[in-house]
């Protein structure tokens, strides 16, 4: 397939996710406000710059999280930015994309447009969760599993893989971070847990779980292997010696240390071993575009040498 | 269309145009280099800022080919591949939907972003096919349409079916006396014009429109043609809560394989939307409607080709089929009709909506 496209369409899936992704954080802060709205500052302050990474000068408060990380339109962070980013990546690959699919991306865009914009309310952010499980879930039964969606499920899983890391990354953080069984529900994971863990419940427990479970689609390993597996599809090529797909040896790198770690260890550690998975999915997806994406540089012509 | 008045499809036999698709990839495979037994056909596009995007971007899927940007391909050694995830892919015939002047800055606009460099060179050495091919705009100068029986008597032997409308050619002396003495009767037409530029119809000009205008004929008689003006019919069109007469013009579509050409049983149906108003071209705020060709009573045929002549009744429901007095040669291929003057517009604003000046023919 076309290298554009298929560039577009890893980034549908990224920005979906992110969309999804940025929600579920937003609505950890919104949870935890309410329970305790003494900690605004200094949790808000977490969300912005610890957690998606902006500059922030503390003195911020909810408000603020909804204009940057909600509404605004011209950051692909946000939940507006990133819908409206997926939906201009899809209008690029319309020929490639189902028509339903094109259909799901571009509806979220024009009605979260008219949802308006006033506070931050759990409407919005259910709203863009369901939206986005909507457009998986029509990319997934509408489109042929073919190179194309490939690229569509790589984008997503790397972009979960990021987006849980960086959520666990502050849970239980003193002071500013959320409870876990916050961050848990947020990630909707809540059941799963209970069920894995037969009601023994505790913090560490509940980070692990995010971390390293193998059987829920959210945490951050089973994402990980997930985004190997489709580079794998894509590149079904198997080497004698080592790994020479750059991409998968970054994710396999980082997700073998995790699984082989003690899990203590990974816990007494977690904002640096977060972190890494992190880089490892920046890494991963700088391979990815050298490696498929690589439209060549633009030739730009000079005047004629005689 | 078919969803929304089941009754009209019903009962009315329209004739199915959803097969367009595959006629227009019919010809472009038929057009190969010779040698490549299952050609890889593209459709290149300017990309999603021109006007005519989505149409582009329907066209390469109901065709079921790959819709590229100039970007996505390129040319070493004479032979134009397009990049895919898997290496450059060799292209066999492309459907080229940017101008001549943007299609390579190798010979054309240096500047261009949008084509291909060396693309004319590989469609020299016969290494792919590009339709339209380069060039093909002479057809849409005004002039060309005045000579157009001619061109029909000389080459076919034959009378033209549909009359030309009179046009006096302004660089003969005697024409243009005679469109010097009748200004505020004619439509006068700059011959490269198009999308209705510059064209000034006679009774309705100004004293001082009239006055540049003869200005203008008589220091460059040879960039005029002059018409008179044509009755255009007119339809019930539903505007602002009422159904009011405006009027129309049609435009055919037909493929050309090289074997033999194919007459699409619908078309474009042009409409101007102000009242009163001749220019119907989208870029002069025009719009367009359904045009519906009907079947007799025989069987519907998927292939239109295929029906007997004196089995065929058809009727334009919409629209009279009137050569309308923006009509210069409709020939073969109807790629050119929709040719786009696309404005270089490389790092325009996102989304932007198309301007006036750029027009549709």
């Amino acid at each position: 397939m076309l290298s554009r496209i298929a560039e577009s369409l890893f980034w549908i899936g990224r920005y979906i996710e992110r969309a999804d992704g940025t929600a579920r954080i937003v609505d950890v802060l919104r949870l935890q406000l309410l329970e305790d709205l003494a900690q605004e500052g200094e949790a808000a302050h977490t969300v912005l710059s610890v957690i998606m990474g902006m500059p922030s000068d503390g003195a911020v408060g909810f408000t603020d999280v909804g204009d940057r990380l909600v509404f605004d339109r011209q950051n692909p962070s946000a939940i507006a930015g990133a819908l409206l980013a997926a939906r201009e990546n899809a209008r690029r690959a319309r020929e490639t994309l189902s028509t339903e699919l094109w259909e799901a991306i571009n509806t979220t865009w024009h009605r979260w447009q008219g949802l308006g914009r006033q506070d931050v309310t759990s409407r919005h952010l259910s709203w863009a969760r369901e939206r986005a499980a909507l457009i998986s879930g029509i990319a997934d039964s509408t489109m042929s599993h073919d190179d194309a969606w490939h690229f569509l499920v790589l984008g997503r899983n790397l972009e979960r893989a990021d987006m849980t890391a960086r959520l666990v990354a502050t849970g239980g953080r003193p002071g500013s971070g959320a409870p876990w069984s916050v961050v848990l529900s947020s990630c909707g994971a809540q059941q799963a847990f209970m069920r894995s863990q037969r009601g023994l419940h505790s913090d560490d427990r509940a980070a692990a779980f995010l971390v390293l479970d193998r059987e829920f689609p959210r945490s951050v390993f089973y994402a990980m292997t997930k985004a190997e597996q489709h580079l794998a599809t894509l590149d079904p090529h198997a080497d004698r010696i080592g790994v020479s797909d750059e991409a998968r040896r970054q994710l396999g790198r980082v997700r073998t240390s995790l699984e082989f770690r003690a899990t203590s260890e990974v816990l007494a550690e977690l904002p640096e071993q977060m972190l890494r998975v992190q880089q490892s999915v920046n890494g991963a997806a700088q391979a990815v575009a050298s490696r498929y994406f690589q439209a060549g540089p633009l030739p730009t012509w000079t005047e004629e040498l005689v | 269309m078919a969803n929304v008045f089941p009754e009209a499809f019903n009962t009315m036999r329209i004739r199915p145009v959803g097969n367009y698709p595959q006629m227009l990839l019919h010809g472009l495979r038929a057009s190969a280099p010779d040698g490549a037994t299952d050609p890889t056909v593209v459709v290149l596009t300017p990309g999603v800022f021109n006007s005519a995007y989505y149409e582009h971007s329907l066209l390469a899927r109901m065709m079921g080919v790959e819709l590229v940007e100039g970007r996505d391909l390129v040319c070493t050694g004479g032979q134009v591949r397009m990049r895919t995830t898997h290496g450059g892919r060799p292209v066999d015939v492309i459907y080229r939907r940017v101008d001549d002047e943007f299609l390579d800055p190798v010979h054309f606009r240096g500047d261009s972003v949008l084509g291909v460099a060396g693309l004319v060179s590989a469609m020299r050495s016969g290494r792919v096919s590009v339709a339209n091919a380069v060039g093909n705009g002479v057809a849409d100068d005004k002039l060309i349409y005045s000579y157009l029986p001619d061109l029909i008597r000389f080459y076919l032997d034959e009378d033209p079916i549909l009359p030309n409308v009179e046009t006096f050619r302004c660089d003969e002396p005697a024409a243009l006396a005679h469109v010097l003495d009748h200004l505020d009767e004619m439509v006068v037409k700059p011959v490269d014009g198009s999308g209705g530029k510059g064209l000034v119809v006679g009774p309705r000009a100004d004293r001082a429109t009239l006055d540049r205008l003869r200005a203008g004929l008589r220091s460059n008689p040879r960039g005029w043609i002059a018409q008179p003006v044509v009755q255009l019919s007119t339809v019930p069109t539903f505007l602002e809560g009422r159904l009011v007469p405006r009027h129309v013009d049609l435009r055919p579509f037909a493929v050309n394989d090289g074997e033999r050409i194919q007459v699409l049983p619908g078309g474009l149906t042009r409409v101007a939307l102000p009242e009163g108003e001749l220019v119907v071209n989208s870029s002069q705020g025009g719009g367009s409607k359904d045009t519906w060709v009907l079947a007799g009573r025989g069987r519907l045929r998927v292939a239109p080709s295929a029906e007997p002549a004196g089995e065929t009744r058809q009727i334009v429901i919409m629209s009279a089929p009137t050569v309308s007095h923006d009509d210069s040669i409709r020939s073969q291929q109807q790629q050119q009709q929709q040719q786009q003057r696309q404005q270089l517009r490389p790092h325009g604003p996102r989304w932007a909506r198309p301007e006036a000046g750029e027009d549709q023919c």
